[in-house]
């Protein structure tokens, strides 16, 4: 019984017929609104035209292909890191824009309103939210990165997605890295300080690195530790005030930025250079 | 049979349950899944749906509560204000006017105490002793000592909060409670305090 009703409503749509000759109905009424025509341009799908014409209309769902093969969506090849990947991130968008609403990214305040989200604010448990999600993300990057290699999909045409790809993995690991610094604790300092050592020895622009030496004019030499790419990236000679205010708007702003921008581009490409998991 | 066996073991059925049927009911396996049917799969998608949509409407919930800090780094709403004695007659006294937005003025029969946002668009006035009135720097509002509006666009007197003693013979405003004068509050005992 349930069966034939079922069969019924998706295929035929016999009773659509009956009502018009009545008075419409409320449903019908509202489905046929102004309001409601601009929100569904094409109507209740009925057809399987009219079905592709709704993801092909809708902002969110186009970026979705139409169909998908049945082996595109096998776990066991793909893993879904990919994806799972996209969705942390839009985990951590979500958990770090609410942070944002408490966090103060000053010397004064940054370690006590870190302690504050925890412990007074609701939902104390955002902040771990966003560090688990931001840690889950790492791996998942990694595991994608690891799948596509193992499955030789970094081969033409799509060699040029797996160049976006490793640019987002370093991308999420500044990320993690600038994130890193923002509760300002014995931890994060130190640990930014150690990280950001590394900069020093930059070939040519970190003042210890090598060829450093060589570019002095007069015995002056012109990368010293005022100017060189460490200094640049911590504001300053030692991680203080400055870097904390950098390393923030690197991390809420301009990172996931460029991220956001890659990661449309490296979904695009996907669809273009033969979809997910497929023999091209 | 045996040709049968390498079979078997593929779709993992006890060979105890296979031995009374017939040899030809034991068609050559298919690497077949488990058929969903039409039913279970709309049922096991609503209860998907229901549990998707009850978990999102939680976190909308509780993230609805994250913007409502349990905490306030914000001045109490009742204070202590010192003794009687430490108020002048015919004085306004500005000490808790940046801490808690009060006015304490004493006149020959007591102590009120005076909100310090205007009643035109809330800024905050300031006392002129020279010309014994309080001025609002945003639109020209004056106040007299009292509180009574009577120049600029403020269309109403401040307000005036409740004032008492505590236990301990301090003096106690308690902002919880305002009394404005055009509703003939001014005249409640709370509003006043007698020395």
């Amino acid at each position: 019984m349930a069966d034939e009703n079922l069969e019924k409503g998706s295929t035929t749509e016999a009773p659509e017929a009956a009502p018009k000759k009545k008075k419409k109905s409320v449903w019908k009424q509202l489905a046929e609104s102004q309001v409601a025509k601009s929100y569904f341009r094409t109507g209740i799908p009925k057809t399987r035209r009219s079905r592709l014409l709704v993801v092909l209309n809708s902002l969110w769902l186009h970026l979705h292909p139409a169909r998908t093969r049945r082996h595109a969506v096998r776990l066991r090849y793909t893993w879904c890191m990919g994806g799972l990947s996209f969705f942390l991130f839009m985990v951590l968008t979500v958990t770090g824009i609410l942070l944002m609403f408490y966090y103060r990214p000053t010397v004064e305040y940054a370690y006590m309103d870190i302690v504050d989200l925890r412990e007074q604010v609701p939902l104390g448990i955002m902040r771990e939210l966003h560090r688990w999600a931001a840690h889950l993300m790492v791996i998942t990057v990694w595991l994608h990165m690891f799948r596509v290699f193992m499955t030789g999909s970094y081969k033409p045409p799509r060699e040029f997605n797996w160049g976006v790809g490793v640019i987002l993995l370093v991308l999420t690991l500044l990320l993690s890295f600038t994130g890193y610094l923002l509760p300002w604790d014995q931890l994060a300092i130190w640990a930014v300080t150690v990280g950001t050592n590394m900069a020093r020895a930059t070939p040519f622009l970190g003042h210890e690195g090598p060829g450093a030496s060589l570019l002095q004019i007069g015995g002056i030499s012109l990368v010293h530790a005022g100017n060189d790419v460490r200094f640049a990236l911590l504001g300053g000679r030692f991680v203080g005030e400055a870097t904390l205010l950098r390393f923030y708007v690197l991390h809420c702003v301009a990172l996931p930025f460029v991220v956001i921008i890659l990661m449309a581009l490296h979904f695009f490409r996907i669809r273009k250079d033969g979809n997910i998991s497929g023999p091209v | 049979m045996t040709e049968n066996v390498p079979n078997r073991s593929e779709i993992e059925v006890p060979i105890e349950e296979t031995k009374g049927e017939t040899v030809v009911k034991t068609e050559p396996p298919k690497p077949v899944k488990k058929q969903v049917d039409r039913r279970s799969f709309f049922s096991w998608m609503g209860l998907a749906w229901l549990s998707f949509t009850a978990a999102t409407l939680g976190m909308a919930a509780a993230i609805g509560r994250f913007f409502f800090p349990n905490v306030l780094f914000e001045p109490p709403l009742t204070f202590k204000a010192g003794y009687p004695e430490d108020y002048i007659i015919g004085a306004v006294d500005e000490r808790f006017k940046e801490s808690f937005g009060v006015w304490l003025v004493r006149n020959s029969e007591g102590i009120f105490a005076l909100s310090t946002v205007c009643t035109h668009l809330g800024c905050t006035p300031n006392w002129l002793g020279a010309e014994a009135k309080f001025k609002c720097p945003c639109h020209g509002s004056g106040f007299y000592k009292t509180g009574i509006n009577f120049e600029g666009p403020a269309p109403r007197p401040l307000e005036r909060y409740m004032i008492s003693y505590a236990e301990d013979g301090q003096i106690l405003v308690d902002k919880n409670r305002k009394f404005q004068y055009e509703k003939g509050q001014w005249k409640d005992p709370d509003s006043f305090l007698k020395v």
